[in-house]
This record gives structure tokens, C-alpha cells and sequence, in this order.
């Protein structure tokens, strides 16, 4: 018996990138953050060909989880067509020979940078985001030690303040995105930077999220069927984005999440942030066979 | 004498009611500094207990024991309050937290220890009912506002940040937080100093109306005599971590035994 017997044969590079101890590792911490919901779990972020912010924990996660079977779309700000997304699911189709696809109905993995798409995932389904800034408490609590002690006791009474604080001085809630959400009564998480329009799409989902930071070397996640509440006291009641009488310049579309896009007139138009819903509603339009799934808002409410 | 010996004696006779707090035999070092050394307090329910003595003496190390931020290499600390039972040093982190943040109040000499200065003054407030579950704004609103009220606070100032306030507004601010749950105890360290002294005599009217409006038992911890004086009802005195004397307010000051507080006494008058 030699040495050659008992080792694979010579590859360029592991089957999805990542080295088998690396997805083994991030599985155990997945799993993990899957039995706490809303929990930071750290791991051992590696290096990948990408920068640090550029989406290095979701590309980490989807990497794991990738199979050749696996169907892939990447969104960036909503986008299926930015450089960022393109490159992405170019990576991840060469390293795993994934399926890459722009549609949410035929994605068996979807990662995702600051939106959740808006159709209504299904079980079989993985929302993947990509998180900058992992920790709710930062903007109240610059130790990350005592962070993590107030996440143990569940201490999340200077959150509430900030809230309060918006509402004295300026009458509403101010906080856009990364909303802190109590996941299944116990952790609060920051659901990345997505709009306040996404937020309610988490709770009892279908669909399993991961939200991951590379940088930050934290990842966490929201499992099917687990409650996520934004904060909200209880007699001002949590808004999302008046958005549901925006019409899409583009498609016709009316009642979903839009970009607004500034002229040179000094006017605005809107289209919808969710780009393939657009060119679906638009081939829809002109005839042809576009499938659009069943959508959580709808004529701009949201429907549980 | 030690401090037992002095407990033995010295609780006031009229007193029916079993005392409020009980700190017992607190010993603390910091190195080779002994920084309390066997000190025991009762405080009554209702009742104003003063702690007078020199820089270094203790007495804000033995009221930041009480408040459960520093625990002790020694002692035993009880309070007499429904729920609470056992020797409070030995709770968790998590424990500690709930009963400080339901029972005790407590005002700083330095209101940057006490207070979020970048906040608002109401929001300072409304963080211990938020603490304590409160997730209506309307109700954290009334509330806050009630309890600058009593602070003697001007509310048409209520939503500005106290780093915009004088010293003495700050106090107030600290003052109504400590209130805002209606705590059993309150401790203040050192309310007034720092104050200029009408603005000191005011606070201290304010703390005197809430004394008695509202029969909260205090623990003010003072080197100023004349602030012990007026608030007091029953003095400890401390020097080099140890208590050298302690007896009604007016025993104390008419009638000092110990030669450190006849030294004191004498210096202030």
C-alpha cells in the first residue's frame, strides 16, 4: 500500500472552496445557532477571494451549504444584476457547479444583502444574509464584553431607550434599517441592513434565514416557524416604509418595496428594489410565461 | 469598642420594627489598604442614616457594597423586603441587577457615573421603569414626568440632555431616577457637594420634602457635617475603614464620645 492509495487525487481547490475542516467547523455553528435563535455564534471566519465587508459571512455559509443540485441567486440592494451579486454567483457556480439562477420561486439557496425578496419563500428554501454589524448593542454599548454579559440577562433596556429617545425628539421611530427584533421571545438580533419592510417577512417564516458578518466573525440565524418582533412599544405601533402606493416607473407594479431614482428635473421615479420581480411583471406583460409566486405584501399590506 | 459591641447598645429604643438593611461584620481590603474592616449598619425602615468621616475613611466603598457594586472579601448584607431573602453578596450578576434596579436608588457626587449624559433627562428616567418591563410610552411619559416633578425638576426642560444642565439639575435628574420605581431604599454619596450653596440648600430641601412625603429610607453618605445635620436622624462615624461612633443625630453632635468625632464636631463649629 502506498501513500498515493490512501489520498484523493490532486484537485486545485476543495469542493466549494472552503477546506472540509473549515465547512465542518461552520456546520457545528450553524447547527448551534440554529438550537438558539437570534444567538451570535462565533466562528472562525477564513479568508476568501473577496474583501472583508464585501459579503464574506453569507459567501462562507452558502459555500457550506452549497451541492451541485443546489440552485443559486445572489441579491445585492435587491439587485440580480450588480457587479457584486454577478460575481458572487459566478464564484459560487465554479467552485460547486450550482445552478445559477434569478429567479426566487426556482432558488434552493438565496444570499442576500440588505433585502428578503418578495415573494414568499418555502421551506425547502435558504435565505443567506449578509450582516456588517452583527451586534444590536453596539450603538449603546461600545464593550463588547458587557455586550455579551447584557445579551445573557437579556438586558436590553437601553435599546428601548434609543426607541424612546427617537419618539421625544422626533416624534417617530428614525431607525431605518438593521431594526433590532426580539427572535423567539429571548435574543434581540440586528437583522442586517435590511428596510423595515423586510422585517416581517422573518417572523414565522417558512423559510430558514442565516444571517452571517465575516468580519465580525458572528453568525446567527432565524429558524423556520420562530417569532421575530421588532421593538415597538405597545401604544406606537411598528411602521414600515410608505411604500404601498409607490408605483414602479418601469413595470406598472404597484405596492412593493421601491428604489427611488432621482431626475434631472429635480423630480423622483420609483421602480421595484426587487429587480427579477420587475422584469417578471414586465414579461408578464408582454405576454410570455412568467410564473410570479404568491408575494407577502399585498396592494401594499402585509399579509401573514 | 468594635462595631458589634456598638450594635449591642446603640439601636434606638423606640424603634418596634425590624431594621430595614442589615450590613454585618464587612471586611475589605484593596492590597494592603484595608479599606473596611468589620463595619455593621442597621437602618430602619422610614429612618435617615448618615455616614460621616475623612477622605478614605470607607464610607463610599461601604454604600457602593450596599448598592451590590463591589462585593466584600467578608460580610453578610440583608434587606427586609417581600421576595428578598438570604445574604445579598452572594447573588449572581443577574439577581444583583433586578434588585438594584427595583429597590435601591442611588444619587452620585458625580452625575457622569449616574446618568447618560448624551439622553435626555426624561429618557434618564424612563431607563429603570424600561428596566422594570414598562413598554408604554404614554405610561414611561407620565411616569418620567412625575418623577422629575418630585425632583423639584423644571419640566419644560425635561427632554434636554443633562450634559446641557447645571450641576444642581443633574442632581435632580439623578434624584428622579433613583425614584422613579419608588425604591425602599435610597442611597445618596456625597448629593451635594460640588454645589454652591444655595443651590445645595435647595437640593436639600428637596430631599427633605421627599423624605418626608414619601417615608423613604435613606443612607447619605456626606463629609459635610452641616448636610448630616440637616438630614440625619441617626450618624455613624467612620474613620480608617472602621466605625469609631455611631448614636442619634443629636447625640452625635452635642455629645461626641470618641476623640476623632469631638475633632470633628469642634472643627465644624
Amino acid at each position: 500500500m502506498s501513500l498515493a492509495t490512501l489520498t484523493k487525487p490532486w484537485a486545485a481547490f476543495s469542493y466549494g472552496f472552503l477546506d472540509a475542516s473549515a465547512k465542518r467547523e461552520l456546520r457545528r455553528k450553524m447547527l448551534k445557532a440554529i438550537a438558539v435563535p437570534g444567538c451570535q455564534m462565533p466562528y472562525a471566519s477564513r479568508e476568501v477571494p473577496m474583501a472583508r465587508g464585501w459579503g464574506t459571512g453569507g459567501l462562507q455559509v452558502t459555500l457550506t451549504l452549497l451541492k451541485p443540485t443546489s440552485r443559486v441567486k445572489v441579491i445585492d440592494q435587491g439587485a440580480d444584476d450588480s457587479v457584486n451579486a454577478a460575481s458572487i454567483r459566478k464564484f459560487l457556480h465554479r467552485v460547486s457547479g450550482a445552478t445559477e439562477t434569478w429567479d426566487t420561486l426556482d432558488a434552493t439557496i438565496i444570499q442576500s444583502r440588505h433585502r428578503v425578496p418578495e415573494e414568499r419563500l418555502r421551506d425547502d428554501q435558504i435565505l443567506v444574509l449578509q450582516v456588517p454589524n452583527p451586534e444590536p448593542l453596539r450603538p449603546v454599548e461600545p464593550n463588547m464584553s458587557t455586550a455579551r454579559q447584557m445579551h445573557a440577562d437579556a438586558d436590553y433596556g437601553r435599546l428601548w431607550l434609543v426607541l424612546y429617545e427617537q419618539i421625544v425628539r422626533s416624534g417617530r421611530v428614525m431607525q431605518g434599517a438593521a431594526y433590532p427584533s426580539l427572535v423567539n421571545g429571548r435574543h434581540v438580533m440586528t437583522p442586517s441592513p435590511i428596510p423595515r419592510w423586510d422585517v416581517p417577512k422573518l417572523n414565522m417564516a417558512r423559510h430558514l434565514t442565516f444571517l452571517s458578518a465575516g468580519r465580525e466573525k458572528r453568525l446567527y440565524a432565524v429558524p423556520p416557524f420562530t417569532r421575530v418582533e421588532p421593538l415597538a412599544f405597545s401604544d406606537v405601533p411598528y411602521k414600515v416604509e410608505d411604500h404601498g402606493n409607490l408605483t414602479c416607473s418601469r413595470s406598472g407594479v404597484t405596492g412593493f418595496f421601491m428604489n427611488e431614482i432621482p431626475q434631472e428635473d429635480g423630480s423622483a421615479v420609483h421602480e421595484l428594489s426587487d429587480s427579477h420581480l420587475g422584469i417578471k411583471a414586465i414579461r408578464r406583460a408582454e405576454g410570455e410565461a412568467a410564473p410570479i409566486g404568491a408575494t407577502w405584501y399585498q396592494n401594499g399590506e402585509f399579509r401573514a | 469598642m468594635t462595631a458589634t459591641q456598638l450594635h449591642a447598645q446603640l439601636p434606638p429604643q423606640l424603634m418596634t420594627t425590624p431594621p430595614l438593611l442589615t450590613v454585618s461584620g464587612v471586611n475589605r481590603r484593596f492590597g494592603d489598604v484595608v479599606a473596611l474592616h468589620d463595619v455593621s449598619a442597621r437602618v430602619y425602615p422610614g429612618e435617615v442614616l448618615g455616614i460621616v468621616g475623612e477622605s478614605g475613611s470607607g464610607k463610599s466603598t461601604l454604600l457602593r457594597m450596599m448598592n451590590l457594586e463591589d462585593t466584600p472579601d467578608s460580610g453578610d448584607y440583608r434587606l427586609a423586603l417581600p421576595g428578598v431573602t438570604g445574604n445579598l453578596f452572594e447573588l449572581d450578576r443577574f439577581a444583583r441587577r433586578m434588585l438594584c434596579a427595583r429597590h435601591i436608588g442611588i444619587v452620585y457626587q458625580n452625575p457622569h457615573l449616574g446618568l447618560l449624559m448624551k439622553n435626555s433627562s426624561s429618557g434618564n428616567v424612563a431607563e429603570r421603569l424600561l428596566i422594570a418591563g414598562e413598554r408604554s410610552f404614554a405610561t414611561l411619559r407620565s411616569k418620567a414626568r412625575v418623577a422629575l416633578e418630585a425632583s423639584e425638576f423644571p419640566l419644560a426642560r425635561m427632554d434636554a440632555p443633562p450634559i446641557e444642565l447645571s450641576g444642581g439639575m443633574q442632581q435632580r435628574v439623578q434624584l428622579a431616577k433613583a425614584i422613579a420605581l419608588e425604591p425602599a431604599l435610597l442611597l445618596l454619596d456625597e448629593p451635594t457637594t460640588g454645589l454652591d450653596v444655595s443651590v445645595q440648600a435647595l437640593v436639600l430641601d428637596t430631599l427633605k420634602r421627599l423624605q418626608r412625603d414619601r417615608a423613604i429610607t435613606m443612607v447619605i453618605v456626606s463629609h459635610d457635617l452641616g448636610v448630616i445635620r440637616t438630614m440625619a436622624d441617626r450618624v455613624m462615624v467612620m474613620r480608617r475603614g472602621r466605625v469609631v461612633e455611631e448614636g442619634l443625630a443629636d447625640q452625635i453632635f452635642q455629645d461626641p464620645q470618641h476623640e476623632y468625632t469631638q475633632a470633628l464636631v469642634h472643627a465644624k463649629l
